[in-house]
């Protein structure tokens, strides 16, 4: 067994619609504990013959823990969702990786046998809460360097990659920014998208009460012509533009997760398994090159290689950071098997939320595809890291038999 | 006061698979704690949307039309200040005539309608969502009701036909005319539903988003609400007719607007709704100028405004901070006293008596009032042993040495509670705010020989202490604005509101009520039949006749009163032989089982010990009513002149939460003046 104690699977997983992080975008005067209560209720809605009480714990992601992301979120989120009181919580922060290490941790928890049932997910608000806004970076940092300065600007990390590999060029980056739009849309027509979504009530001043149904970042029809000329806001003569970066955004992410036993006592059909997960440290200034050791750990984990994974979600915080993980295990730039709905450039990364989506889409694309043992998701973490989770599919044939390689 | 208009803005949501709902939601651009109202303005941008959505749903560009408020607001209902400045019947029809002809857009639209009703919905805001096809409620919205005839209106805009046909006649009567006179009682969302007023309790985490869901499930058919089956007409008009009756019995005519909606609500049995609505449009006209509804709105300000921001304190910051009360006596309303200071002040509490047994009676009542709240629910088990732990009892003067406040409540006789303030003050520190709970005598005269009287207040709470909302504040000679600003933060912290009065005799609201009481006991002596005096009063619609009341009171603290007050004030205040004969043979004013209430009738057979002065056949019923109204205005203008307070409005404040005087008599200089007594 690659993981000691109990099988832990993901029951469910759901997002909010994911908005611009603009004074004018879909969330602009939600609260972000708002949005993040209206994911957790409606997954606990959708998954009814879980006992709210059986939760064990609830693990909420934030970067920013302040102001409507402040007062330790997972408690504060339960009791404003309408949780029994003897269902604890807590606030979890990892930067991007924090909703993914909010499922790694309450998986911790049910495999140990600590819990039986937990909610993980991440909320962030990046337009009330800019990266870094409310932080006092250390001036021993700068002062020891310890760190180039370079290292707290997510995109100059991303520049630094080009650097270090001249190979990933600014024409792949482009392309595979094109490619993750065209992915999302196409996914989005094929009603891949919009099941996960919990509609969240949004009220406005000028506009009144609306709800928010769809993602307001993609921006479908993006073409290399039409990235040409934009500005590269890192780096003067740079290579990262808006068209190959996340957008900034504003949404929430919940998943529930059960142990294997408590699935079959209460007739929950789990979408997917956790097999292994592993977090790594890279140099700050090339944090975009995380997911690489962290994934190699995470396979060693559980026993497995590269070939044995035939689904790829792979946070796309820059197109240069996914395609420094592709070249590393040699996979092509356009393998359907990557970000098949499209990723984080298109659908946009509420930071500390998104690690919860990876896992969503990657549950759903188990559905479609029973044929799929093994998938991957991972993300590369701001200030030099990585995250990975391998997850199998329950709908596999060989599904929870040993693995023989 | 211009309006502070309610905007209507339109948005347009996805609603699942079915097409596109028009979302429209009314915000007045202010914080929570201005609710939404609509007046001339926000009736005509609420038009100007309904109009476009009605074009929509013509087009079959929309398959529904959804009406909603800002956070934790619906609406208010109408701009009260707006209607109040009427003059004119043609302005007056103009406000009926604008709900009618808005809300009927909403009736009449091509696609059903649903009102999200996430926040207070009173009045024109209910009527609103009455004009809608479907409701959905917050399980957190408190505030859902029509309170028109409590501020003397009809709900016109739908209302008496909307409702009963809705919910049935007889739980629209509640809704209507009973609960607005329990003293404009609301509905909780929970009551609303169960009443059938609203289809679905929604919690209100995801309010919105689960109502379109509920919408998304109407419309597809999976979700029929409820309707109750009408009332055969005749049934239904013999239902007003019972109301009617048990309306007449307490307002005896005194105030239009009950009666109007009742007439109103038997009229809807014919199922005419534009006869109904145009109806609704006379009696608005009519009632909107009338005193009685000026009165209302004024009282309302009163009671809303006024009570929460005492005209005569001293600026808060004044105040000093109170952590330790001491309570003198420990007598019924000392008891009372010890336990409100626990409940709402939350601090410790001292009670002080003479021997242990008293005492220790004085904590027995705290303790069984504690149980009997810990019983109802109203508090929890942790709140009662909190409560329990904040009353103690002692014999020892010197135990109340780090009081911050003492009140005493020990028997009305000036020496006795002059010697109770001198004793107090050899153990007291120097700032210690001592207070008198008395109810006619000189506060002045109490400090007199202190040697701080500075610090010497009345705090004159009214009985029952846990029930009444007043607090009458007094002022002594001497007083100073620490003591005096502490005096009100104690009243604001118990939760009552509080006037600012002078220490002159009965301050305001004994003083013009025993006034009363005189001219009442005086007829009677002069000769008028009990029968007679019963009856004359009724025109006021008082909460209750005065021979009820001085049963409530209890003839003998009464007559005490009375002659405290004629010490004072003179002969206005006049003795009553038979009086004095009805107390000292212990003869009940009404007869009443177990205990005396406002229906109690009275005992005609008392007439036997009155007629002292007797030269004639003493007044008739509106001979006595006159005599009445001139008592009455007479006093007031004495105690204008005497600056017992610094306006009338604070007489009329008074009488309202002091005496439950009614709306539709602004308390009463505004009654006074429209007769022409003041």
């Amino acid at each position: 067994m690659p993981l000691f104690g109990r099988d832990v699977v993901l029951i469910d997983a759901v997002r909010s619609p994911f908005g611009r992080a603009r004074p004018d975008g879909l969330y602009a005067h939600t609260r972000a504990d708002d949005i993040a209560v209206a994911v957790v209720r409606d997954l606990l809605r959708r998954n009814e013959d879980l006992p709210p009480g059986r939760i064990g714990d609830v693990a909420l992601a934030a970067t920013s823990q302040v102001g409507d992301l402040g007062l330790t979120l997972g408690r504060s989120v339960g009791v404003l969702a309408g949780l029994p009181r003897s269902v604890p919580g807590f606030a979890i922060d990892r930067m991007c990786a924090g909703a993914m290490t909010a499922v790694t941790t309450l998986a911790s928890g049910i495999a140990v046998g600590a819990i039986d049932a937990a909610v993980a997910g991440g909320v962030e608000h990046m337009g009330h809460h800019p990266l870094g806004a409310s932080a006092e970076p250390n001036p021993r940092f700068i002062a020891e360097r310890l760190v180039s300065g370079d290292a707290l600007v997510m995109g100059a990390t991303a520049e630094n990659l080009h650097d270090r590999y001249p190979r990933l060029t600014k024409e792949r980056a482009d392309s595979f920014g094109v490619a993750s739009q065209a992915r999302y849309a196409a996914a989005l027509a094929a009603g891949q998208i919009t099941p996960d979504l919990v509609p969240i009530g949004i009220f406005d001043p000028e506009q009144g009460w609306g709800l928010a149904t769809a993602d307001e970042p993609p921006r479908p029809g993006t073409t290399i012509e039409g990235m040409a000329g934009l500005p590269t806001p890192f780096r003067a003569g740079g290579r990262v533009t808006a068209a190959t970066s996340s957008p900034l955004t504003d949404g929430a992410t919940a998943a529930l997760l059960v142990a294997g036993d408590v699935a079959d006592e209460l007739g929950l059909k789990p979408k997917m398994r956790l097999v292994s997960y592993a977090f790594a440290g890279v140099e700050p200034e090339v944090m975009g090159v995380g997911p690489v050791p962290a994934t190699k750990r995470a396979l060693e984990l559980a026993d497995l290689s590269i070939e044995d994974v035939s689904l790829f979600e792979i946070n796309e915080a820059f197109a240069v950071q996914v395609l420094a993980f592709l070249d590393a295990f040699g996979i092509a730039d356009d393998d359907p098997r990557v970000n098949a709905y499209g990723g984080a450039i298109a659908v946009g990364h509420p930071l500390a939320a998104s690690g919860v989506r990876l896992m969503l889409q990657l549950a759903r694309q188990f559905a479609e595809q029973p044929e799929v043992r093994y998938g991957l998701t991972t993300m590369c973490v701001g200030l030099g890291q990585g995250g990975s989770v391998i997850w199998e599919n329950p709908h596999h044939v060989d599904h929870a038999k040993e693995n023989h390689r | 006061m211009s309006e502070r208009v309610t905007r209507a803005v339109v948005r347009d949501v996805p609603l699942e698979d079915l097409g596109t709902l028009a979302l429209i939601t009314l915000d007045n651009g202010e914080d929570f704690t201005r609710p939404n109202t609509l007046g001339a303005g926000g009736m005509e941008s609420l038009r100007a949307a309904l109009d476009t959505v009605a074009a929509r749903a013509e087009r079959r560009e929309i398959v529904g039309v959804g009406v909603t408020g800002k956070p934790f607001h619906f609406a208010a209902g109408a701009d009260l200040h707006a209607a109040v400045g009427i003059t004119t019947p043609e302005q007056a029809r103009a406000i009926a005539e604008a709900g009618h002809d808005t809300y009927r857009l909403l009736t009449e639209l091509g696609v059903p309608s649903f009102a999200y009703v996430g926040g207070v919905a009173l009045g024109g805001g209910l009527e609103l969502a009455l004009s809608c096809t479907y409701r959905t409620v917050a399980s957190s919205v408190r505030n859902l009701g029509l309170p028109e005839v409590f501020l003397g209106l009809i709900p016109g805009w739908g209302g008496t036909y909307l409702l009963p046909h809705l919910i049935g006649v007889e739980q629209a009567l509640g809704v209507i005319v009973a609960n607005a006179m329990r003293n404009n009682r609301q509905l909780e969302a929970s009551e609303a539903a169960e009443l059938g007023v609203v289809d679905v309790v929604l919690e209100p985490a995801d309010f919105l988003a689960e109502s379109l869901r509920w919408t998304a499930r109407v419309l597809r058919g999976e979700v029929t609400p409820n309707r109750p089956e009408p009332l055969d007409a005749q049934t239904w008009r013999a239902t007003v007719e019972t109301a009617r009756s048990a309306v007449d019995a307490r307002l005896h005519g005194a105030a239009p607007a009950a009666y109007r909606a009742l007439d109103l609500i038997a009229l809807a049995a014919d199922g005419d709704k534009d006869a109904s609505f145009a109806a609704e449009n006379d009696a608005l006209t009519e009632l909107i100028l009338s005193p009685e509804f000026k009165a209302g709105v004024y009282a309302f300000d009163l009671t809303s405004r006024r009570a929460k921001k005492p005209v005569g304190a001293p600026p808060a910051d004044q105040a000093r901070p109170v952590r330790l009360v001491g309570v003198v006596g420990a007598g019924l309303m000392a008891s009372q006293l010890a336990l409100l200071f626990a409940r709402r002040m939350r601090v410790p509490v001292i009670m002080r008596d003479l021997d242990d047994a008293r005492a220790q009676k004085g904590l027995s009542f705290v303790h069984a009032e504690v149980e009997r709240l810990a019983k109802q629910n109203r508090i929890g088990a942790d709140e009662a042993n909190r409560l329990r732990a904040l009353v103690t009892v002692t014999t020892e003067l010197s135990d109340f040495a780090d009081c911050d406040l003492v009140i005493e409540a020990v028997f009305e006789k000036l020496e006795v509670k002059k010697s109770v303030f001198a004793e107090l003050e050899t153990v007291l520190g120097a700032e210690t705010v001592l207070a008198t709970n008395t109810s006619a005598l000189s506060v002045t005269e109490m400090a007199a020989d202190l040697a701080h009287p500075e610090r010497v207040v009345g705090l004159h709470f009214f009985n029952p202490v846990s029930q009444m909302p007043l607090v009458e504040v007094v002022r002594a000679q001497k007083t100073d604005d620490a003591a005096y600003a502490t005096a009100f933060a104690v009243a604001r912290a118990c939760g009552k509101s509080a006037i600012a009065v002078a220490d002159a005799p009965g301050f305001v609201v004994n003083r013009l009520l025993v006034r009363l009481f005189g001219e009442v006991l005086g007829s009677l002596e002069d000769g008028t039949p009990v029968s007679v005096a019963d009856a004359a009063l009724r025109p006021l619609g008082l909460p209750m006749g005065p021979f009820q009341l001085l049963q409530l009171v209890g003839p003998a603290v009464a007559m005490h009163v009375l002659d405290t007050l004629r010490e004072e004030l003179g002969e206005r205040y006049p003795s009553s032989p038979g009086m004095a004969r009805m107390v000292e043979g212990n003869v009940p004013f009404v007869t009443f089982e177990g205990r005396p209430s406002a229906a109690s009738p009275v005992d005609i057979s008392i007439g036997q010990y009155f007629g002292s002065r007797a030269d004639g056949q003493g007044q008739t019923a509106d001979e006595l009513l006159v005599r009445v109204r001139d008592a009455l205005a007479e006093e007031v203008r004495m105690m204008l002149a005497e600056k017992v307070v610094g306006e009338a409005a604070d007489i009329d404040l008074g009488m309202i939460l002091g005496a439950g005087w009614p709306f539709h008599l602004g308390g009463i200089t505004p009654y006074l003046t429209r007769t022409g007594a003041l």
